[in-house]
């Protein structure tokens, strides 16, 4: 498997590490309720099919990115720095 | 039928023409009391005891494939019982008695094989850790045995004990544990089922899930619309679609494992050996390969396969703990579909939908647990109450922080265990 | 027998060989199999179950019975396919799963008793009486089962694994392969051409057409000596591809010692290869089909391809009187080849009733063989025309079932392959992998000129998509003869008709399975054992499949193939685990002190991937004990050195670095001044404890974040997350300096005497009070220095660039042994932090919330943090968790075992009066006795209370006193004195 830092071009995924699905950057306020830190911690879509995940680039440029990619055919669409997306 | 060994001298001087199908192929009725959804080890085993336990046989077991073409018909067959916390230590201690009863319960050979299995460790902190884990197997009443260097050497004398880069200071004994046939142990729950009048519905995929004012009322499937009193998801890998379908979101995510096999070898490996440092674990078939698997891949996928980094690092901790193995040729290599669940401990519950139940979160463990599981899900489906070794499964221990069942220390967050 | 005038054999050097113990010879170039052929040794191996004698099926990888075990000792290969063992000077093989001879094998009485050995017998029975399956079936069946045996020594031989990188994989070297490879090759495209045998050219070497007017091996060599020239082409011979993965990622196998007896010195015999390619043709040709009927697996019967390429690759003939059978043209090409070399036919038996007729011999059109004898090797076989079954004398029968284009690779990646009728045979179906093409037989190819074709225009396509122009390559002329297949699977009849013939599978056991409802392909491979063997089916899985399509009324593309999984061919555990033998299997990190902890005989002990001292033994100690008690009282009486440098050090900078801290620790960093150090604790977004550790501020923007020995990478990739994921906004940037410096505990009253000699300042308490933090001149080096403790004493820890660590550890050993001081290791550093409760992973275990280790009240009511939020579910934080306490023993047991759990005085051990666990215990010199560090239920709540520490592995129960876990000097006058 081969994956696209956007700083790097393509690696080889033994370069990176996996976080999971992206909706890890979407921190709810600390005040927004019980509902908000379950769906942010523990709830999943864990689609079969298209997915955004969050991977570093730790053995290369220390990058976090949001990955899209196929869950079922493992096709990689696309990569963004997470600062990016963030932004 | 009866299966025996004087049924299968008596086939065989007849020209083996008396064999008979091992359960039916009915087609689906249009209502059952209870629609169980996957095919797998786990919802056969509660199709069984439902049947066997509860005396409730108007039951369904729909597959959208094949029965026990899971991770049941896709795994490295290690059964055990040398879980610590409490809530998986009693439950998989239930599981290993049912185990150990199996071939009497179903009439089928699962070869349950209580070879024994030894965790292996490396520094005085992990054999702290070992020494609570097999205190607590004990004191749960099931057995443990702290081996030291030598003793473990005498045991296991091909494990590298010269160079190995985390030496070995000793083992977790855990007498009963060790393998089963895998298939078989599907089959046999199959077989067992259909014999009180359950029917197993194969190549019959849930579409849609019918819910009217919060209760549960049937399932939409590839071949037609079901009606049901109760419905139980047990979809393993698949439970995050087949929950979606009744408008829930799970803490699951869904991993490949994968493992592998090498050609036929004379015995050399007799019981079931666990390196944790190198994410390790091998035994050998009867049939004579070397079955070994190790961590997962670590991205989320349903794919069914893998790749290599994990292939080549799964090997390497073989030849690093046991350079014995070398000349053995991997024959083939798999690839399951895990639930994941953030605490690496299983969900067994109702849900908030009346008649709905929830039966996921195996992670890579499930196949030891599928006696066990069937039995206290059938519990639960049946009468409503968690069974009494099984209370600790519930769904909103993540909400509340309450009982969670983090066995590997890693944490209750996805994508650590 | 050899046939003289065939093969591509060197005839100018015969090579001696042994199997069996028997020496034979044969010429460079053969393999064991065409050898024992050419000496008549029809027998060469023992099925699995029925331990039935088998002699070669094929010529090729895919060989199921002649598995032979190659060498001795640590050195022996079980399971090679004498097939693909070329033979060299003195090579010793012998056969397997035999007992005591492959002529003789008790074994085979198994084949008596096969009618109660059919298709899942052993699930129905060995179930009475119940103990006896692990006591005498399971240990019966495992001796009785295996093919080969593994030595039991550990493995001697090299293996490598490496990585490739190309534009263009071509995968087989046969017509096909060879002219994909040349057109992209030409177009200047990086090119990787592989092949699993020994010399390239696939079926061109095993049949006697012509390519371009010359031999088909001549044009080979011919092809590949041009592609030798070029410097974009890498040629891989005796390479398998063994498996495609996602991205163009190849798994690959190339075997550079098997065949030879002079491996150049330090050559592996085997290296695993990754190749990454951005595009690939598969050329990977076709593996021909038995045909299933009653005793079809005697020695001398095999397929129609191995017999021809028997016959013109190695110049043996498989037989003195060759008869042959199958469906398809091939059967007259295969008669052809046997009478030009002389060899006499007996019959050509043809199923189709309208083969064609030939004037040179007789064809027996609409027939079929029935059965064969011959215990050992075949004798005679019987056909079975219109007019009524024959006997037929021949020692050899040459059949084909069709071929099946290997789409193996194709199905990698979840494709499935699709049904043709026009060949009766599966194909890839495009686009499985991306990225490949399929090309020659392995897409149903089957003229050679069609292969040539489909050569080129795979390169083609390949090279429109890298961007590159294909020069313009003529077709070369070559055969493209009909293939005419009518479908020929099982030839009905009573008796044992094998598919698989190494498991043992016959028709019946499919059709069995059948009967049992065991009707999906994937429940009959499974009950039946069908293509499980370590040809994984290549050799009977369409067969069987059609069988059981047949048996439930089903059309084989319905009926389905089961998954076809990598490796293509099996392949070494050394070779894809090569490189972590021993303690090569994880990186070893080392401090600079190392040299010197040996040089002192330290046993060093693993943290993480680092080694530490363990304790400094003294002249006259015989114990670790004695030891650790002596460097225990040397830090609380005098002052003692330990190399710290493991710590995790993050270098933390940036205008916005206090408010970053704010948000990853629990408690306050932006107030903390500039040359002062405090304790942090960082969680996890789910509210537990993930590490935790000291951190100093060195200026107003510039923090020293220290992280737990086994948590530096974890907590670097957190900061990191944490900061581009969630608080991009913030502007600061961390660096890993852990390397960097060499960090050293100077710990213990007399500690101050000593650094103050050291350094170009002296030490106060004015300037340099407890967790004061700064630069300071060493003996001239600019360094740091921290006055922190671990021990609970008067301490420091001084740090300097790592080149000087070395240096200032010897220093710092010698003045502190001048003041009664020296050296502790990690023994002593756990009982100095035991007695003064602090804690380590052993605590920090994951589990743990700050409010179980006491420390609810450092998680900050004044902002936010990560894990703050789920570390207030009522669930971490609530009554009856299990809390961090001290322990002492206080009965007459005066043991205590991390590990053991705690009951009630009074409560029996079991699980459900569980209270607690101990996690760290120690010998106390300073206290004179075991300390304990526990959780408990409600434990701060119970200081007093007698509890029960129950060890059932170690038969140890003790009586304790739960205390509070700060055991000395609770006040902390030492730290500040």
């Amino acid at each position: 498997m081969r994956i696209t830092c956007p700083y790097c071009g393509e690696r080889d995924r033994r370069e990176f590490y996996y976080r999971g699905a992206a909706v890890d950057l979407e921190r709810p306020a600390p005040d927004a309720g019980e509902d908000a830190w379950n769906d942010f911690v523990y709830l999943r879509d864990n689609p079969a099919g298209v997915t955004r995940e969050l991977w570093c680039h730790e053995g290369g440029c220390g990058a976090w990115i949001v990955v899209t990619r196929n869950t079922v055919t493992h096709e990689i669409l696309g990569s963004q720095l997470a600062s990016e997306v963030k932004r | 039928m009866r299966f025996s060994g004087l049924r299968v001298l008596k086939e065989g001087l007849t020209g083996n023409k008396g064999w008979t199908p091992h359960w039916r192929d009915p087609e689906p009725k249009s209502e059952y009391d209870i629609v169980i959804i996957g095919g797998g080890g786990h919802g056969l085993s509660t199709a069984f005891y439902l049947a066997k336990e509860h005396g409730l046989t108007n039951v369904a077991v729909l597959e959208k494939g094949y029965i026990g073409g899971g991770n049941v018909g896709r795994n490295t067959t290690v059964v055990r019982a040398n879980y610590f916390l409490p809530g998986n230590s009693e439950f998989y201690s239930h599981s290993l008695k049912l185990w150990e009863g199996l071939e009497e319960e179903l009439n089928y050979n699962v070869m349950h094989s209580q070879r024994g299995l030894i965790n292996l460790f490396h520094s005085d902190g992990q054999r702290d850790d070992a020494a609570r884990r097999g205190n607590m197997m004990i004191s749960q009443g099931d057995d443990a045995i702290l081996l030291g260097r030598d003793e473990l050497r005498e045991m296991l004398p091909y494990l590298n004990y010269d160079d190995l880069r985390f030496p070995l200071y000793g083992g977790l004994y855990h007498p009963r544990g060790g393998t089963a046939r895998h298939d078989a142990v599907a089959w046999g729950y199959a077989r067992g089922a259909d014999q009180r009048g359950v029917d197993m519905i194969q190549n019959c995929e849930v579409t849609g899930i019918d819910i009217e004012n919060g209760v549960v009322r049937g399932v939409q499937t590839s071949r037609g619309p079901i009606r049901a009193k109760k419905v139980a998801m047990v979809a393993a890998g698949r439970s995050g679609q087949v929950a979606a379908m009744a408008g829930m979101r799970l803490p699951i995510e869904s991993h490949i494992l994968q493992a592998f096999v090498t050609e036929g070898l004379k015995p050399c490996i007799d019981h079931v050996v666990t390196f944790g440092m190198g994410h390790f674990y091998i035994s050998q078939s009867d049939k004579g390969g070397l079955v070994f698997g190790g961590d997962l891949d670590f991205y989320a996928s349903y794919a069914a396969r893998g790749n290599l980094p994990t292939v080549e690092s799964v090997m390497e901790a073989g030849m690093a703990l046991m350079p014995m193995i070398g000349k053995a040729q991997v024959l083939r290599s798999w690839g399951g579909i895990m639930d994941m669940s953030p605490d690496g401990s299983p969900i067994i519950d109702k849900t908030d939908i009346e008649g709905l139940y929830l039966n996921c979160g195996w992670n890579y463990g499930g196949f030891k647990a599928v006696p066990g599981s069937g039995n206290v899900f059938a519990h639960l489906i049946a009468t409503d109450r968690y069974h009494e070794n099984a209370t600790g499964f519930q769904l909103d221990r993540f909400r509340t922080g309450r009982g969670i069942i983090d066995e590997e220390g890693k944490g209750s967050q996805h994508n650590l265990h | 027998m050899r046939i003289e005038g065939k093969g591509l054999i060197d005839r100018s050097e015969t090579v001696p060989f042994v199997f069996d113990g028997v020496r034979y010879t044969g010429f460079r170039g053969d393999t064991l199999a065409s050898a024992l052929l050419a000496n008549e040794q029809r027998l060469m191996g023992r099925s699995f179950k029925y331990h039935r004698p088998r002699g070669v099926l094929t010529a090729g990888s895919e060989e199921p019975n002649a598995l032979v075990t190659v060498g001795e000792g640590a050195a022996q290969n079980p399971n090679v396919r004498a097939t693909m063992q070329e033979i060299y000077p003195e090579l010793s093989a012998r056969s397997q799963n035999r007992w005591p001879s492959l002529n003789f094998d008790l074994m085979s009485i198994n084949d008596l008793a096969a009618p109660f050995l059919g298709a899942g017998f052993y699930y129905k029975t060995f179930m009475w009486p119940k103990s006896f399956w692990e006591k005498l079936y399971e240990p019966v069946i495992r001796r009785a089962a295996g093919l080969g045996a593994l030595s039991g020594a550990d493995n001697v031989d090299k293996y490598e694994s490496a990585y490739a990188f190309c534009d263009l994989l071509v995968i087989g070297a046969g017509p096909a392969g060879l002219m994909a490879a040349l057109v992209a090759a030409r177009a200047g495209a990086d090119v990787i051409l592989a092949d699993e045998n020994a010399r390239m050219g696939g079926r061109l070497l095993s049949e006697t057409y012509a390519v371009d007017g010359k031999p088909g091996h001549v044009w080979a060599d011919e092809v590949l000596s041009q592609l030798e020239a070029m410097e974009n082409v890498r040629l891989m011979t005796r390479t398998t591809i063994a498996g495609a993965y996602d991205q163009g990622t190849f798994a690959a196998l190339e075997r550079f010692g098997h065949h030879t007896e002079h491996r150049p010195s330090g050559a592996p015999l085997e290296t695993y290869w990754r190749i990454v390619a951005k595009r690939s043709v598969l050329a990977a040709g076709a593996l021909e089909r038995p045909v299933a009927f009653r005793d079809n697996d005697r020695p001398g019967i095999m397929t129609a391809g191995a017999v021809r390429a028997y016959l013109n690759r190695w110049g043996v003939s498989p037989g003195r009187n060759v008869s042959i059978f199958g469906n398809t043209d091939d059967i007259h090409r295969t008669a052809r080849d046997l009478l030009d070399a002389g060899v006499h036919v007996a019959a050509v038996i043809d199923s189709r009733h309208d083969a064609p007729l030939s004037n040179e011999y007789e064809v027996l059109r609409g027939a079929q063989v029935c059965g064969s004898t011959g215990r050992k090797g075949l004798e005679a076989i019987t056909v079975r025309r219109a007019s009524g079954e024959e006997r037929i004398h021949t020692d050899c029968l040459a059949m084909t079932g069709g071929w099946n284009p290997s789409v193996h690779l194709t199905c990698h990646m979840n494709g499935r392959p699709t049904w043709n009728r026009d060949i009766e045979a599966f194909v890839p179906t495009p686009g499985a992998i991306p990225g490949m093409i399929t090309a020659g037989a392995c897409n149903g190819s089957f003229s050679t000129v069609s292969c040539l074709r489909d050569g080129i225009e795979a390169a083609k396509s390949s090279l429109a998509e890298l961007g590159l122009k294909a020069p313009k390559t003529p077709v070369p002329d070559a055969e493209d003869d009909p293939y005419n297949i009518s479908q020929l699977w099982a030839v009905p009849g009573t008796g044992r008709a094998w598919l698989d013939f190494q498991n043992d599978v016959t028709v019946k056991d499919v059709k069995q399975a059948a009967t049992e409802n065991f009707r999906s392909v994937e429940h009959m491979k499974r009950y039946t054992t069908q293509g499980m063997a370590t040809d994984q089916g290549k050799n009977s899985n369409v067969a069987a499949l059609a069988v059981l399509a047949d048996a439930t009324g089903r059309g084989i593309p319905e009926t389905g193939t089961t998954t076809f999984r990598p490796p293509y061919s099996p392949i070494a555990i050394a070779a894809l685990g090569a490189g972590a033998e021993g303690s090569a299997f994880k990186p070893q990190r080392f401090t600079t002190s190392h040299p010197a902890s040996l040089k002192r005989n330290a046993p060093m002990i693993e943290a993480g991937l680092w080694y530490r001292p363990s304790y400094f033994s003294k002249d006259g100690e015989t114990t670790w004990r004695q030891s650790c008690d002596r460097e225990v009282n040397m830090v609380r009486q005098a002052v003692g050195i330990c190399d710290v440098s493991t710590l995790g050090k993050i270098d933390i900078q940036g205008p916005d670095a206090g408010a970053f801290l704010d948000f990853v620790y629990t408690n306050m960093f932006s107030t903390l001044k500039v040359g002062r150090t405090r304790y942090g604790l960082m969680l996890r977004e789910d509210g537990y404890v993930m590490d935790d550790g000291t951190t100093a501020r060195l200026g107003e923007t510039h923090y020293l974040m220290t992280t737990t020995t086994a948590a530096a990478g974890e907590v670097m990739k957190h900061l990191e997350f944490v900061h581009q994921g969630l608080r991009p906004d913030l502007d600061v940037t961390f660096t890993s300096v852990t390397e960097h410096w060499a960090q050293f505990a100077v710990a213990g009253p007399k500690s101050r005497e000593l650094l103050s000699a050291l350094l170009d300042t002296p030490l106060d308490d004015e300037n340099w009070p407890f967790m004061a933090c700064g630069p300071v001149s060493v003996l001239g080096v600019q360094g740091r220095l921290f006055r922190i403790s671990f021990s609970g004493e008067h301490a420091y820890e001084i740090a300097v660039p790592a080149r000087y660590g070395a240096n200032l550890f010897d220093i710092l050993t010698e003045r502190a042994e001048a003041l009664g001081g020296g050296l502790y290791g990690m023994e002593a550093l756990n009982v100095l932090r035991i007695e003064k409760g602090f804690i380590t992973h052993a605590e920090i275990h994951g589990r743990t919330t700050a409010y179980d280790i006491g420390m609810g009240r450092m998680v900050s009511q004044k902002k936010d943090c990560i894990g703050k939020t789920m570390s207030e579910r009522p669930g971490l934080e609530e009554a009856g968790r299990e809390r961090l306490v001290g322990l002492k023993p206080i009965g007459e047991s005066k043991e205590l075992l991390a590990g053991a759990h705690l009951y009630n005085e009074e409560a029996e051990p079991v699980r459900t009066n569980d209270q607690g666990y101990l996690t760290s215990v120690c010998y106390s010199p300073t206290m004179e006795t075991m300390l304990g560090l526990a959780f408990l239920a409600d434990g701060p709540d119970r200081y007093g209370e007698i509890v029960k520490m129950v060890d059932h592995l170690r038969d140890v129960t003790t009586l304790c006193e739960v205390v509070n876990p700060v055991f000395f000097d609770p006040e902390g006058g030492r730290v500040r004195g």
